[in-house]
């Protein structure tokens, strides 16, 4: 199939149409909303479910009614949608049921505003929800990857039964660009033998997240935990850029990786042996291929568009054999690959020890930019 | 002569062979056995899913022989509408008590009726919350003492009992929202009749059904199970009062 220019959260719900999903529960919220616009044309005509559910609280419980039965199911939304959402997430991965959950977020915390931002890698990656459980993030940084992974989304959901976010911002979910969309899969009929379709020639099937004796939720917790190193083992997936003789390491997901590419290659135009390593999985984390890095590289600089949450999960792995140094804008502010090209430079001319919190010598540098911003 | 015998009275076959884990003289037992009986009789064991609340019914599912799900507090509306959207030819229900469905479920219990889901709510209205250890619920009566309204529900500043069939039954995607009450014999079979009409209102898809349970707490109101109907009787009846609120006519002229 050929590439048409498609608007970011148009391809991603189209995406998710041939990948099969039989129903779309949501709630409008920018900058995500399009995506609901999309599925309420196109979902009627296919004889797929659609409702606008009257808040992500509904939209989520529509989901998880629907994954029980083990068709695909999904919702889109935007980081406070999601935070609603929260509830029903702990459920589906309490009941051990798929569904995919894309995160179009936006700056925060509170009403924020509609400007792009991964302020919810903690909420997204660290589960957001109660309890322990592990949810899959995939981060893609352009439409087409997003159009790709999105199938890939459902197949793990599907794989594990388990929750998939799908983490994009709001520059990826109103952006147009060229993207090639995958061909229409067929929806299987058969049902997985837990979903519950009516009971029919066989015992009844019971969906539910309630283990009333401790020891039995032990055993639960127990089970998603050994499938979340299963998946650690098999899932993890991370692209890289110019890494092969880099000396600096930059690790950037989704936009700001994007950001960060752009930025290495001026680098390297400037004679700077920059690389890097963009993870699609945020969760599984890319652990072991940033391991062998740090025996490579002489310094890291994340980056970042929130405080700094993907860098503490760097600095647990790289545990100070490398400095590692950031630079993040936060509440909806994307940096510009200048921002981050005269960041590389820097950090290629520095050959301090590093701060025990790289944060502490990024504050002050934000800040001057902000003035000059302003 | 070869002796025969004739069973009169059996478990529903919509019921597991187990017992429950509700309070003696609690009027959930009969509920259940009243849908059962109904599923039964209209042959939809078999594509029935049930969705089970938060509260003292949450282990729904271990008593109705059939698949089930367990929703998040208040969300069983919700639930019942991503199931039903996918699979139109089952037959969903769900079973909610008064602070699940007319308080913290407000919102999905209005809207899903408000969309007309071919879905039917079992309500049980006890005017408390049972499984937390008696509570003031949204449909406590003025005056009435529980647990979190130790001196009785001042209505100056707790506000008054939501009648929930009545404000469901202003919508125009109710199909069959009625109210009925568990406290003696004649009622109890009116009760069934009234189920198996909501059940009638979702097989003939004409919207959203509920059937209102006056129901009673024994051990909550801190009375004797026949204390506890009789209270059922004469304080809640005039508070919620038993009847028709909402019928589709294409279900009037249905003899069940």
């Amino acid at each position: 199939m050929a590439k048409e220019l498609l608007k970011g959260n148009h391809a991603f719900a189209e995406a998710a149409i041939r990948a099969g999903v039989e129903a779309f529960y949501g709630y409008p919220i920018t900058p995500s909303t399009e995506f609901l616009e999309y599925m309420a044309r196109r979902l009627p005509s296919l004889g797929r479910a659609f409702v606008q559910a009257e808040s992500e609280v509904a939209a989520i419980n529509m989901v998880y009614g629907a994954a029980c039965t083990g068709k695909r199911v999904m919702t889109a939304s935007s980081s406070p949608g999601i935070s609603l959402m929260m509830e029903g997430i702990s459920y589906i991965a309490g009941t051990e049921v798929p569904a995919v959950v894309v995160n179009v977020m936006r700056g925060g915390p509170g009403l924020g505003n509609i400007a792009p931002s991964q302020g919810d890698y903690y909420q997204m990656i660290k589960g957001g929800g109660h309890g322990d459980y592990f949810p899959i993030v995939l981060a893609p940084a352009s439409v087409q990857e997003a159009v790709d992974y999105i199938g890939l989304a459902f197949d793990l959901a599907d794989k594990y039964r388990a929750i998939v976010h799908v983490i994009v911002d709001g520059n990826m979910g109103q952006m147009m660009e060229p993207a090639e969309l995958p061909p229409m899969r067929e929806i299987s009929e058969t049902a997985p033998d837990w979903a519950v379709r009516g009971a029919k020639g066989r015992e009844p099937n019971i969906l539910t997240s309630i283990y009333i004796d401790p020891v039995d939720e032990e055993v639960t917790n127990l089970r998603l935990l050994k499938r979340w190193k299963e998946i650690e083992k098999n899932e993890v997936i991370y692209k890289e850029y110019e890494l092969d003789d880099a000396e600096i390491l930059v690790i950037g997901f989704g936009t700001s990786g994007r950001v960060a590419s752009s930025a290495v290659r001026e680098a390297r135009e400037n004679g700077i042996k920059a690389g890097l390593l963009r993870p699609i999985t945020l969760a599984p984390f890319p652990t072991q291929r940033l391991l062998e890095l740090t025996d490579q590289v002489k310094r890291i600089l994340v980056v970042e568009m929130n405080s700094g949450m993907m860098l503490d999960d760097v600095m647990k792995i790289v545990k100070g054999k490398v400095p590692v140094e950031f630079y993040g804008r936060m509440g909806g502010v994307t940096p510009l690959p200048d921002e981050v090209f005269d960041e590389i430079r820097r950090v290629s001319q520095n050959t301090g020890p590093g701060a025990e919190d790289p944060r502490d010598e990024w504050i002050p540098r934000l800040e001057k930019i902000i003035a000059g911003d302003k | 002569m070869v002796a025969t015998t004739e069973v009169i009275h059996q478990r529903p076959e919509s019921f597991t062979d187990v017992h429950t884990h509700y309070c003696p003289g609690c009027t959930h037992g009969t509920a259940h056995r009243l849908v059962a009986e109904v599923i039964d009789e209209m042959g939809l064991r078999e594509q029935t899913i049930g969705v089970a609340p938060v509260g003292c019914s949450v282990f729904a599912y271990r008593y109705f022989k059939m698949d089930f799900v367990e929703a998040a507090h208040g969300r069983a509306p919700a639930m019942a509408t991503g199931i039903k959207r996918v699979l139109p030819k089952s037959t969903v229900f769900t079973y909610q008590g008064d602070g699940d469905l007319a308080s913290i479920g407000m919102a999905e219990i209005m809207h899903a009726a408000g969309r007309g889901e071919n879905i039917t709510v079992i309500f049980i209205n006890n005017a408390i919350y049972g499984m937390t250890g008696g509570q003031m619920a949204p449909t406590t009566l003025a005056g009435m003492k529980t647990t979190s309204s130790p001196f009785g529900r001042d209505v100056e500043m707790a506000g008054y009992p939501l009648r929930m069939a009545e404000i469901l039954s202003t919508l125009d995607g109710a199909g069959y929202v009625v109210r009925r009450s568990l406290h003696d014999a004649a009622n109890i079979r009116k009760a069934k009749k009234a189920i198996r009409l909501a059940f009638e209102t979702q097989q003939r898809e004409l919207g959203f059904s509920m059937v209102e349970l006056l129901s009673s707490c024994p051990t909550n109101w801190k009375l004797s199970p026949q204390d506890a109907l009789d209270f059922v009787a004469e304080q809640m009846t005039p508070v919620f009062p038993l009847g028709d609120y909402k019928v589709n006519p294409a279900l009037e002229s249905l003899k069940v």
